[in-house]
């Protein structure tokens, strides 16, 4: 009689491990889908029919739409950058240094972490809604039954627009930050020429390097994040909402961790 | 390889999310033999169409179109056969970023083997064979439901298909859209495309099949004439076809 507790315990303990397996096993299909997607997306980019027409579409829709928030978030954040970077330099009578610190600071990190996640915001949401009302209302599958190749179709085009769109957006952010940051230095009467000239004390071409790579990796992971999401789309309507929400959380926290190991693997190189 | 005129299914099941959806269907659809498949809504019906289409996999069974087996072939393999088959889907599924000329020439564009002034001549043809050539400019959004679903064959019949598949081509309709859809598939069969319907709608499947197949509970329950079909004293044959429980169609 003593030891059937114990039998008990052990039963209910496999059964959860079984749940956790099925879990993990959901988990890792999903995983593997999404570098399956990832590839199949990559390696048509190089191949034919291009969907010009389409690259065009969507660079406009996904580029163009965001350059306005983009130009407020850099001006912005250049300017408070700047505040704050003089308030700390002053007692120590540096202030000529505001220039390579904004810079630094937005070449390297927020220009293109901020612009990654304004666009994952504004256009991760808007693709994988689009692609998941195209699921749901079975024009994918239309697609398919015509012959199409939905990768080639749906996929590339997109990612082909942001992997070009983004880095762009990351340059316009960070050089309106430059100016904004300036706004604020002009008060404190720093010329233009020592604004600008402290860039070069404070950054390597390395760090340009770092500032350009980082758009293109968040670039491709915000549009496989997005796309992935959305051709999995089930549920209807209700299911379309509740998709793009999801691949807005994952991309923005997946920008910001990859983020850390970029930069980390540029500390390795410096 | 054998030239067989025909698309059929053998022992298909189909199981997703845990849920059977199909146990061992069986499936024939000969040439200019019209079939339909009834069955309530949530039965499978869909299912039974994208199974044939190669859109989603059996977890066992066989599917053949006109003689070549497709199951467990990569989707490039039996793009060729597919070609074959058109599909009109419930709701149509126009593609919304395309004017109602781009979706039906859909196909013809992406081929690329003619021009666009062929191309144009094809489609207009297409929408005056359903009755819709004035919308040729329109975007989906501006269309009312007969006429997209109208658009919608349209768009199937500019893949020149031997075999057509109606999902629900009359649920949603007003007596006059149902009348017009009908008398199209009517035509069609007159020219020489055979269909292949899924619908819980008796009137229409009556209308414009020869043969019947009736899905319940995941099994195929009956298949036959519409004679055999009215003699069949198989209880859940009667609930199909005189339903004492409503809430069945809603
Ligand atoms: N991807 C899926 N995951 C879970 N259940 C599904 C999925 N696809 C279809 N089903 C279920 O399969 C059943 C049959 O679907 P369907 O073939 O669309 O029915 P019908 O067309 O006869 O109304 C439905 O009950 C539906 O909920
Ligand atoms: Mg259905």
């Amino acid at each position: 009689m003593t030891r059937q507790p114990r039998q008990w315990k052990r039963c209910s303990s496999v059964i959860r491990l079984s749940a956790i397996d099925q879990q993990m096993l959901g988990f890792f299909a999903r995983f593997q889908a999404f570098f399956f997607l990832a590839w199949q997306s990559f390696i048509r980019i190089f191949s034919k029919p291009y969907y010009y027409r389409d690259f065009a579409i969507q660079f406009d829709k996904l580029g163009f739409s965001s350059l306005f928030i983009c130009v407020l978030t850099g001006l912005f954040t250049g300017m408070v950058m700047a505040l704050q970077a003089l308030i700390q330099l002053k007692p120590f009578a540096a202030t000529s240094y505001v220039g390579g610190m904004v810079a630094v600071t937005m070449i390297k990190e927020l220009g293109p972490v901020l612009a990654a996640l304004m666009v994952a915001g504004r256009v991760g949401s808007a693709i994988t809604a689009e692609l998941g009302t195209m699921v749901v209302t079975e024009q994918v599958d239309a697609m398919r039954v015509e012959g199409t190749d939905i990768i080639q179709r749906l996929v590339t085009p997109r990612l082909k627009a942001m992997l070009v769109a983004l880095p762009l957006l990351t340059i316009v952010t960070d050089a309106i930050s430059m100016l904004g940051g300036y706004l604020i230095a002009s008060g404190y009467g720093i010329s233009p020429i020592m604004y600008l000239s402290t860039f070069t004390q404070f950054m390597v071409p390395l760090d340009y390097l770092e500032g350009v790579t980082k758009p293109l990796v968040f670039a491709f992971l915000i549009t496989m994040i997005a796309c992935q999401t959305g051709l999995n789309t089930g549920g209807g309507a209700e299911g379309v909402g509740a998709a793009a929400k999801r691949a807005v959380v994952l991309s923005s926290v997946l920008v910001l961790m990859c983020d850390f190991f970029i930069a980390k693997i540029f500390v390795v190189f410096r | 390889m054998t030239e067989e005129q025909s698309i059929r299914m053998e022992q298909v099941c189909y199981t997703v999310g845990g849920r059977t959806i199909l146990t061992d269907f069986d499936l024939l659809l000969e040439q200019g033999v019209n079939r339909t498949i009834l069955g309530v809504s949530g039965s499978g019906k869909t299912t039974i169409l994208k199974l044939i289409l190669g859109l989603i996999h059996p977890q066992s069974g066989r599917i053949y179109i006109n003689g070549m087996e497709i199951t467990n072939r990569p989707e490039s393999e039996y793009r060729e056969q597919r070609k074959k088959i058109a599909i009109v889907f419930q709701g149509g599924a126009l593609f919304d970023s395309m004017t109602v000329g781009e979706n039906v020439g859909y196909r013809l564009f992406e081929e690329g083997r003619l021009s666009q002034a062929e191309i144009e001549e094809i489609v207009r043809e297409k929408l005056r064979f359903v009755g819709v050539e004035p919308a040729l400019d329109l975007y989906p959004a501006e269309l009312s439901g007969g006429m997209k679903k109208r658009v919608a064959i349209a768009r199937a019949l500019a893949a020149d298909p031997e075999y057509i598949f109606f999902d629900e081509p009359t649920t949603g309709l007003d007596p006059i859209g149902v009348y017009n859809i009908v008398s199209l598939m009517n035509r069609l069969q007159e020219a020489g495309k055979t269909t292949l319907m899924v619908t819980h709608d008796l009137p229409t499947a009556f209308a414009t099949s020869q043969r019947f197949s009736l899905i319940h509970e995941s099994r195929l329950a009956f298949e036959g004439t519409e004679v055999e079909l009215r003699a069949c004293l198989q209880p859940n044959v009667q609930e199909f076809l005189q339903p004492t429980d409503r809430s069945l169609f809603v």
